[in-house]
């Protein structure tokens, strides 16, 4: 009976720990960050300069810079990799083809972000580079624009993994139901499987879309790294996350340092939020289909 | 079902303590044998200072871990003294001395050329005068068919492109350096911007370290930046004679920083070298420091640590030197030996100097 | 509707979703293509079992990065491979409203950006102890396996059925011994996919090293100091002026995509033959 008691009490202790990592996580960047919430509060998040040198901080250049490289990198990806999904997941799901395919895709999930940022850097920046000197704009190559097409093609094979896997989980005798019925498979698709998968589609696109916020290394690559709002979509600029990989190592002031801990507090948060959502819908989807 | 077996799950206990055990003394063991140094800091001296560790541990089996961060970076980490030394091209100034947790000291190895660098067709040396450059950095003069530049270059065809300016994105001795020079040939940039290792820089894209200016500069058509001359060199990559105080359009070369940095010198060795008087100097060049606790006790090392570290900046400002000419930098002049190795004999542990 | 115009809308439908798949299929190989094209040509044997070599043009080699990249994954699973069996068996196992809160969160913590949680692991460790270090790199990455760990103990644990603690417990063995001598072996095949699952996520990651592990152009295993990684050499190099770094930069991003695609192999078929049977 001891070995028991001991043994929940380890138990206890193991969930103990994994819950307090997130509270010691959210504390330490709390703790790191006071200096400058007490400075700037909430105005940090629509504060327009950044400069270090007059210890002006403000969130908004980067703010925008985030929700726009990930807003376009969604947008992108999402057609290609619903396509994508539907073509393994329906057309396609069996057989030799549809297992290279897949294995690829996952590769492709696999590929760490710092050599797809190298690829974005080799590969695209010279193609968006012609692209803006034949438009006549200033031709950085380097922007919010190449940016999004790289965490664009990022998202693609993960998303469109995970649709697969949605799609598996509409039960046959549905599908069959409607082919019984003179559903051609356009029917099928629209009117069985996405209703059906609609909640999980949903938490996906928002699972990504937390993904790509929080992208860091592919995106300091190619974005081009200036600290102020972007004007444009070829401008360059600068996300949340980005400016913590550049400017982190020499915060050295007070204030410095603690907006850039701020930052990274306010990321932890956006972050925690958008996947609280994600998951409590997919949550609710697998409960609704196990009851189903 | 598959349960595993007694004697295996002991069995399989063994091997994995063993193998930890192993791999515990494996890892421990260097720890005895080889004293390791850890630094941090500018990109500006990396080229020297990779090849000055590398010699320095095929002659004394001291090994020198140097990451290149940024001059910001170097400061930072020695405040927190994550690090044995930093190394930086911006002094710290009085203000910043203060928020260090014990006196330091800077240890001046080399000076550099901060050189203008661009990616046009052109062969020769592009002539800018400090007006024009302050206006380019400034935003103010867009393209390289302008009249000011033209006017400077009467016989270089310059082509109507625009210019693109490639600035660091993370902390810069370099920017520091140019940035001095900049707030004293142009009131405009020491109002408007200032100086220092962050800017807020009014135009232009923002790269990472001395070669990631280097790397940009080389691929965006029209780019202009600012990079040690040793990036230039070894890259490839056409840069600017800049105006001195004197009136006289300088290459920026080996020579040119040895006349920059024949100043009066602080025996504290801060100093800036920008905007020469000198006739023949050129106006943006500076030292580069390394940057030490002046009593090594409070970085947490052991004596004979400490003992390693100030005998690698005795050689650095001594055999060191002759590695420095090789990659065009300017070596430090007697006056500037003989300051640093005021300097270096005043490090202590623990209140002992360890080179009497 | 007309019979025609479902026909048509349903042939539409099939050829857009063909040429968007292979409109994106292409590139992606072609990315694939690029990454082997372009870092085969630095791969040799001088370039797998040499270190960082920066003074000398003679060829420098990664193996300092590989063996760096082992070293911070080797810790990071002492770090979250217990831990976080521990706290699968907690989901499991215990029944309160506890545990669903406890759930979320390392749901939640598998989504932080792995720059936060570099930026928590200097704070945390880093800046109190006083110096660089593969120990907090390899905790940095652990608590990005973590959550890994902890879903597929979990999934793993509930696939085995209960009946087997049952018969377990038929046999006079107490709680403690059936977790350990029964379920557990039971899974562990599971847990060990799962764990190669996290060791492929965290063997790419960048932004956690940066602030931990810090570099080492020198051979290193000692946990105690810094040390290299392939992710470290790879964005360091890239950003380089110098086409030689480049190059190096290519084949450390093969060999880096290699060991993923490796583990990633190694972990399907592992998942296939060593799935829980009955």
């Amino acid at each position: 009976m001891r070995q028991d008691s001991l043994f929940n009490l380890a138990l206890y202790f193991g969930g103990f720990v994994a819950a307090m990592i997130m509270v010691i996580m959210f504390g330490i960047l709390f703790k790191g960050s006071v200096l400058s919430i007490k400075n700037f509060g909430i105005h940090f998040f629509f504060g327009e300069e950044w400069n270090p040198p007059m210890e002006k901080f403000g969130l908004l250049p980067f703010v925008v810079g985030t929700i726009l490289t990930s807003i376009l990198a969604l947008s992108l990806s999402l057609p290609f990799a619903i396509s994508l999904a539907v073509f393994l997941g329906i057309y396609c799901s069996r057989g030799i083809v549809s297992n290279i395919l897949r294995h690829l895709s996952d590769l492709l999930a696999g590929i760490p972000s710092v050599v797809y940022g190298f690829w974005g850097l080799f590969f695209l920046v010279p193609i968006v580079r012609n692209l803006e000197i034949k438009l006549g704009i200033m031709p950085f190559g380097v922007g919010i624009f190449t940016a999004s097409i790289t965490l664009a093609i990022m998202i693609i094979p993960y998303m469109s993994s995970m649709i697969v896997e949605l799609i598996k989980m509409v039960p046959r005798e549905l599908v069959e139901a409607g082919y019984s019925l003179g559903a051609t498979s356009f029917d099928v698709v629209r009117k069985i499987v996405f209703p059906y998968i609609k909640s999980g589609v949903i938490s996906g696109i928002i699972l990504a879309f937390g993904r790509a916020f929080g992208e860091t290394m592919a995106v300091t690559m190619v974005i081009g790294n200036v600290n102020s709002v972007p004007k444009s979509i070829f401008s360059p600029a600068n996300t949340m996350a980005s400016i913590i990989a550049n400017e982190f190592p020499e915060a050295s002031s007070g204030l410095y340092l603690s907006s850039i801990v701020y930052i990274g507090l306010w990321l932890f948060v956006i972050t925690f939020i958008v996947n609280l959502l994600g998951n409590l819908i997919i949550r609710k989807f697998r409960v609704g289909e196990n009851e189903s | 079902m598959v349960i595993i077996k007694k004697q295996e799950v002991k069995m399989m206990r063994k091997r994995f303590l063993s193998l930890i055990i192993v791999v515990i003394i494996f890892g421990l063991l260097p720890l005895k044998a080889e004293i390791e140094l850890v630094g941090a800091g500018a990109t500006f001296p990396y080229p020297l200072y990779s090849k000055m560790f590398a010699e320095y541990y095929k002659q004394y089996g001291v090994k020198v871990n140097y990451q290149a961060i940024g001059s910001g970076g170097g400061i930072r980490q020695l405040m927190a003294r994550t690090v044995d030394f930093g190394a930086s091209d911006a002094y710290v100034d009085d203000k910043g001395i203060k928020k260090f947790p014990a006196p330091i000291v800077h240890i001046p190895i080399v000076a550099g050329a901060v050189v203008i660098i661009y990616n046009l067709p052109i062969d020769s040396h592009l002539k800018l005068s400090p007006e024009v450059l302050a206006d380019i950095f400034l935003g103010r003069i867009r393209k390289w068919n302008d009249e000011k530049i033209r006017k400077l270059n009467p016989d270089i065809e310059l082509p109507n492109k625009d210019i693109v300016v490639i600035h660091r994105s993370d902390g810069s001795g370099t920017t520091f350096i140019f940035s001095d020079y900049l707030c004293k040939v142009s009131s405009e940039w020491q109002k408007k911007v200032g100086r220092g290792k962050v800017l807020n820089w009014p135009v232009g894209l923002g790269a990472k370290g001395n070669p990631g200016v280097a790397g940009l500069v080389r691929q965006i058509p029209g780019a202009i930046g600012y990079v040690e001359l040793i990036y230039a060199k070894s890259n490839d990559i056409p840069f600017a004679s800049v105006k001195n105080k004197k009136g006289n359009f300088i290459v920026p070369s080996l020579e040119s920083v040895t006349l920059a940095a024949d100043v009066p010198l602080p025996d504290d060795m801060r100093v800036s070298l920008t905007n020469t008087d000198s006739k023949y100097g050129y106006p943006i060049a500076g030292f580069t420091w390394i940057l030490v606790y002046k009593d090594l006790a409070n970085c947490g090392m052991s004596r004979e640590k400490a003992k390693a570290l100030v005998d690698l900046l005795w050689w650095m400002v001594h055999n060191g030197q002759k590695y420095a000419t090789l990659m065009h930098y300017a070596p430090l002049s007697e006056k500037a030996q003989r300051k640093a190795e005021v300097i270096i004999k005043s490090i202590e542990f623990e209140g002992e100097a360890l080179i009497k | 509707m007309n019979l025609r115009f479902r026909l048509l809308f349903d042939k539409a439908f099939k050829i857009a979703v063909a040429i968007l798949s292979i409109s994106v299929i292409v590139p992606l190989i072609l990315i694939l293509f690029h990454i082997v094209s372009k870092g085969v040509s630095s791969i040799n044997l001088h370039f797998l079992i040499r270190d960082q070599n920066l003074s000398e043009s003679g060829g420098s080699g990664i193996l300092n990065s590989i063996v760096g990249t082992f070293l911070l994954i080797t810790i990071a699973s002492v770090f979250s491979v217990p831990l976080g069996i521990i706290a699968g068996l907690f989901l499991v196992e215990v029944k309160s409203k506890f545990v669903e809160f406890v759930r979320i969160l390392v749901d939640v913590l598998h989504g932080i950006p792995s720059i936060v949680i570099g930026i928590v692991t200097y704070l945390l460790i880093v800046k109190p102890f006083g110096g660089f270090s593969a120990i907090s790199g390899g905790i940095a990455l652990g608590l990005m396996m973590f959550p890994l760990v902890v879903k597929s103990t979990e999934e793993s644990l509930r696939l085995v059925p209960y009946s087997l603690r049952e018969a377990s417990f038929a046999l006079g063995a107490n709680y403690v011994k059936t977790i350990f001598r029964v379920v557990l072996p039971t899974c562990i095949k599971g847990i060990i996919v799962g764990t190669l699952i996290g060791i492929s996520r965290i063997a790419g990651e960048t932004a956690p090293l940066l602030f931990t592990a810090f570099g080492n152009p020198y051979f290193n295993i000692n946990p105690f100091k810094p040390v290299n990684a392939l992710p470290l050499v790879i964005f360091n190099y890239a950003m380089s002026p110098y086409e030689e770094w480049h190059r190096i930069a290519w084949g450390a991003s093969l060999v880096l995509v290699g060991i993923i695609f490796l583990l990633n192999m190694t972990t399907k078929i592992a998942g296939k033959k060593w799935e829980v049977q009955f």
